[in-house]
């Protein structure tokens, strides 16, 4: 009988299937971004360009001022890490399980520090409380008298305290959840039983609520250890570094000699030891630490009554909020009118100039601002691509070594943003075939592509796994091929995913600023460069000027995502 | 001709082997049932002849044309086998409405918008859906979007339709209503149908033959329904069919004995079912088949008695082993005399032999 699928056939056979394509591409696209860049520092650090080197590393390790730098690291990451823990588990059970009044306006307020990139916060710290010139001191001063600034935020114990009132909202976020998913007849029954109240807090509540502290506890950590902006900010002008200050300070420093970039890389492998074992502490407990006692399910717990103490705690915490949210926003705001910074803030000394000459007469800026819609719209648009079709190759496919590239697109969102950038530069700047990126915008796009590529895949794969396989099967009997199947039934049904995960990207990369001052050239600044440098070079009212706008872009750029991310489930 | 030919169809999955060798022919114009326990590589075979999977071994062949062959390698892919697929979850798209989802097969075969409307009509017509063709899935009910399922996979193929487990999740009145429909379809079409179904009764009830797979996916048995239960080819089919006693049995100098410590004498005729060139054997039987009768040499005592309107259910016991007994309730006395506690003599009616199975 003759077979006329037969003879169209044989022959297809050979070719690669759509499936294989998109495998290859996918590990081709993540050796490029992500283990080029790791490879390099590995090879950099322990090759002197003629064998195998030692030495180097263990001379960074034992030099006085990256110990320092080490030390300092450590101290801040350990004391910040302790206290945002103890205020957000406190903001969580008072928001979480007390009747204090006025919770939908505090909730609001916790959202704001995750909008506000962590430099910019620490800059509005600064003009309020550095040494004599910080608004707020010398406020404090006048009144009381003081001979000397009550609060200098020009050091270690500054650093902390920014980081402690900006990063509690992680550890608030993670136990008001768990707190709001526990079974409340745990509770209950405790109280039923004779407990006291302070009892069941601490025999009952607590405990159930370890694995919720300690994961947004190591989440502090991990932040605090990798977090540049806020100790370049405040302790750069006093000499206080740490070590990803540090690192970027070496790599100044270097000018682009062989060894100043091999101490540079040393010093990223030293910070990335330190950041993997506190991540390979956080796995641990995320897959040990789990009670079964807090359900998925939301529901009603029984609220404490704080009668007396009711307005007192509201006082203090509104008063809190104020100053830790706020405060840092109505300064920037207020120095961005200002006339001159330092002068006090009267009617006469408000000006709009700031905002007209950071457009008019700087064309840093407004490359900055071209440069960083750019970088956002393009690294949203690549991460969206790629880590879709990761997350389709990782869970619909199942290649042999599926896991490894899931762990090879989750690793640069792991790694301190200083580091992969000391990566980027030496993988792309003529180390492979010639190519050289160095001073473009395209090695800040690679950069952010591989630092922001797991947010892709991870709000993309949660919605791939709801589709079930035969929906696909379903197309192809009906006359679909594999390309249709995809285009018909996949993409539309993880559409909204998709469209979360590009702005989960476009975000972030609009106020970036840890690895672009590593990667910026002359014509290549970013916003959060721009910020920066204003502000480096004393404009600091410009430099106010332009976070205003930024901070009004984000806002806006955020809700724009919440409504076009609103419930749309109409199926 | 057959629909559809499989030839040493061989699935592994790595060390686990869910089929080896599996043959089997489909006729056209029949509703060909696939019978077996969860997990005897039903859905394997079906997914072997629409492409989702590509086997080890073997050959697919739909109406005359070659779709599968690993030795001449060759694989058509399954959007090119033209069939009509129902899944058991439904797989409806929940972001078409029914008559997108019902009109996608026919656009996917180069139709154009007003060219395909007639026949998505008829199909949805034929399921009953006609007033909801504008609804989004989520609209419907579970026995709704399955009957978009079958409209969408009549559109698709009106010539061979596979349905796997097409009915498993309705409820208990959907599903005999859906079965009812399914063989009107069939007859009006005439359609082949392959159904894959994990429940005995339902595939009785509806197919003209029915493929009794093993747990180890072999084929136990292919027949009609009344095949199947008067002859069944083994144990395992036996007992799949319905409820059903095996009990140990010995063959001493041509007479049979129930072969529990004590041998107990019933039978002094060997049928001609009994293993060949064996001493041991195992009896099957029905509930139904045992009956009482006072004169009978086996003795018997009644562990419970239980009534359900028009049968009584017992679990007697035989030297100290239980069975499972069912008698239809006689409306006298008799009914009453067989109470708990009573020891009573019993016979066996129709009965089947298969070899001993060795004890697990």
């Amino acid at each position: 009988m003759t077979n006329k699928d037969f003879l169209k056939l044989e022959g297809k056979k050979q070719g690669l299937s759509m499936d294989k394509i998109m495998t290859i591409f996918c590990y081709v696209a993540l050796i490029t971004v992500v283990i080029l860049p790791c490879f390099m520092i590995i090879y950099y650090t322990f090759w002197d360009g003629t064998k195998i080197d030692f030495e180097m590393f263990k001379s960074v390790l034992v030099q006085k001022e990256n110990l320092a730098a080490m030390k300092n690291t450590m101290i801040i990451a350990v004391i910040a890490t302790a206290f945002a823990t103890l205020v957000g588990v406190f903001f969580a059970w008072l928001l979480g399980r007390s009747d204090i009044p006025l919770k939908g306006f505090m909730k609001f307020l916790f959202s704001i520090p995750f909008m506000i990139p962590p430099f910019l916060a620490a800059m509005s710290w600064d003009m309020m409380f550095s040494g004599r010139g910080g608004y707020v001191n010398k406020l404090l001063m006048s009144v009381f008298n003081l001979a000397n600034a009550p609060l200098n935020i020009n050091s270690i114990l500054g650093i902390i305290i920014i980081e402690v009132v900006y990063y509690f909202p992680f550890v608030y976020m993670q136990v008001v959840s768990a707190l709001e998913r526990m079974d409340p007849t745990l509770e209950e029954s405790a109280r039923i039983a004779g407990a006291s109240q302070l009892y069941v807090i601490r025999k009952i509540t607590l405990p159930l609520t370890i694995p919720a502290i300690s994961s947004g506890m190591l989440l502090v950590l991990i932040t605090s250890l990798s977090n540049y902006g806020i100790p370049s900010m405040v302790g750069y002008s006093k000499g206080i570094f740490t070590l990803p200050t540090m690192i970027v300070e070496l790599m100044n420093r270097s000018g682009g000699s062989f060894t100043g970039i091999r101490e540079a890389a040393a010093l990223s492998i030293v910070l990335f030891i330190v950041v993997a074992i506190a991540l390979l502490l956080q796995r641990h407990l995320l897959t040990h630490g789990r009670y079964d006692i807090i359900k998925g399910k939301s529901m009603r717990p029984m609220l404490i009554k704080l009668r007396g103490a009711k307005y007192p705690l509201l006082i203090f915490s509104l008063a809190f909020l104020t100053l830790i949210v706020i405060a840092p926003i109505v300064m920037i705001i207020l120095v961005s009118f200002n006339r001159a910074y330092g002068l006090p803030f009267t009617r006469e000394n408000m000006t709009f100039i700031h905002y007209i000459n950071v457009f008019t007469k700087n064309a840093m800026v407004k490359d900055s601002v071209k440069n960083s819609l750019f970088l956002a719209f393009s690294a949203g648009t690549i991460c969206l691509i790629l880590g879709t079709m990761l997350a389709y190759v990782i869970y619909k496919v199942k290649p042999r070594g599926g896991t490894l590239l899931e762990m090879l697109a989750v690793l640069p969102y792991s790694l301190p943003g200083t580091v992969m950038s000391i990566g980027c530069i030496l993988a792309w700047s003529g180390a492979f075939f010639g190519i050289s990126l160095y001073n473009t915008i395209w090695i800040i796009l690679v950069a952010y592509v591989a630092r922001y590529l797991s947010y892709v895949l991870k709000s993309s794969s949660a919605a791939l796994q709801q589709v079930h396989p035969s929906l696909e099967e379903a197309a192809r009997s009906c006359g679909a091929s594999h390309y249709d199947a995809l285009k018909d039934v996949t993409l539309p049904l993880i559409k909204p995913a998709m469209l979360s995960g590009f702005f989960l990207v476009f975000l972030p990369c609009m106020r970036e600023l840890t690895t672009s001052i590593l990667l910026y050239g002359p014509k290549s600044r970013t916003l959060g460069v721009a910020i920066y440098q204003l502000r480096t070079n004393g404009q600091i009212n410009q430099a106010s000027a332009l976070s205003v706008i930024t901070i009004l872009l984000i806002i806006i750029m955020n809700n724009l995502v919440k409504y076009i991310t609103r419930d749309r489930r109409k199926y | 001709m057959n629909k559809i030919e499989l030839k040493n169809i061989t699935v592994r999955y790595g060390d686990h082997t869910v089929l080896e060798n599996f043959s089997l022919n489909v006729e056209p114009g029949q509703i060909l049932g696939i019978v077996g326990p969860s997990g005897c590589g039903k859905t394997t075979v079906v997914r072997a002849i629409c492409g989702f999977l590509d086997p080890q071994e073997g050959t697919v062949v739909i109406n005359g044309n070659v779709m599968y062959d690993k030795a001449r390698r060759i694989n058509v892919t399954p959007e090119k086998r033209h069939l009509g697929v129902v899944f058991q979850d439904y797989a409806v798209w929940p972001h078409l409405t029914v008559y997108e989802n019902t009109a996608y097969p026919l656009k996917k075969h180069g139709m154009k918008k007003d060219e395909l409307r007639p026949q998505v009509e008829e199909a949805l017509r034929l399921v009953n859906m006609s007033n909801y063709a504008n609804y989004m899935p989520s609209q419907l009910s579970g026995g709704q979007q399955q009957r978009v399922a079958i409209a969408r996979a009549l559109t698709s193929s009106q010539d061979l339709l596979i349905m796997d487990e097409p009915i498993t999740n309705l409820d208990a009145k959907l599903r005999e209503q859906m079965l009812v429909e399914i063989r009107l379809l069939q007859e009006k079409l005439g359609t082949t149908i392959i159904y894959i179904t994990h429940d005995q009764e339902a595939a009785m009830q509806l197919c003209d033959k029915i493929v009794i797979m093993q747990p180890d996916g072999s084929i136990a048995q292919i027949g009609t329904d009344e095949e199947i239960i008067t002859h069944p080819a083994n144990r395992f089919v036996f007992s799949f069919v319905g409820v059903s006693n095996f009990l140990p049995v010995k063959k001493v100098d041509e007479k049979l004995y129930l072969d529990y410590d004590e041998k107990i004498f019933y039978s002094d005729a060997v049928p001609e079912d009994w293993p060949k060139g064996k001493d041991i054997a195992d009896m099957g039987i029905r509930p139904m088949d045992i009956v009482f009768d006072d004169e009978a040499p086996v003795k018997a005592r009644i562990v419970s008695a239980t009534f359900f309107g028009n049968i009584y259910s017992y679990f007697i016991d035989i030297a100290g082993h239980e069975y499972r007994v069912q008698r239809i309730t006689a409306g006298n006395e008799e009914d009453e005399k067989y109470a708990e506690g009573v020891v009573t003599g019993i016979r066996f009616l129709s009965c089947k032999y298969f070899e001993r199975e060795a004890k697990k």
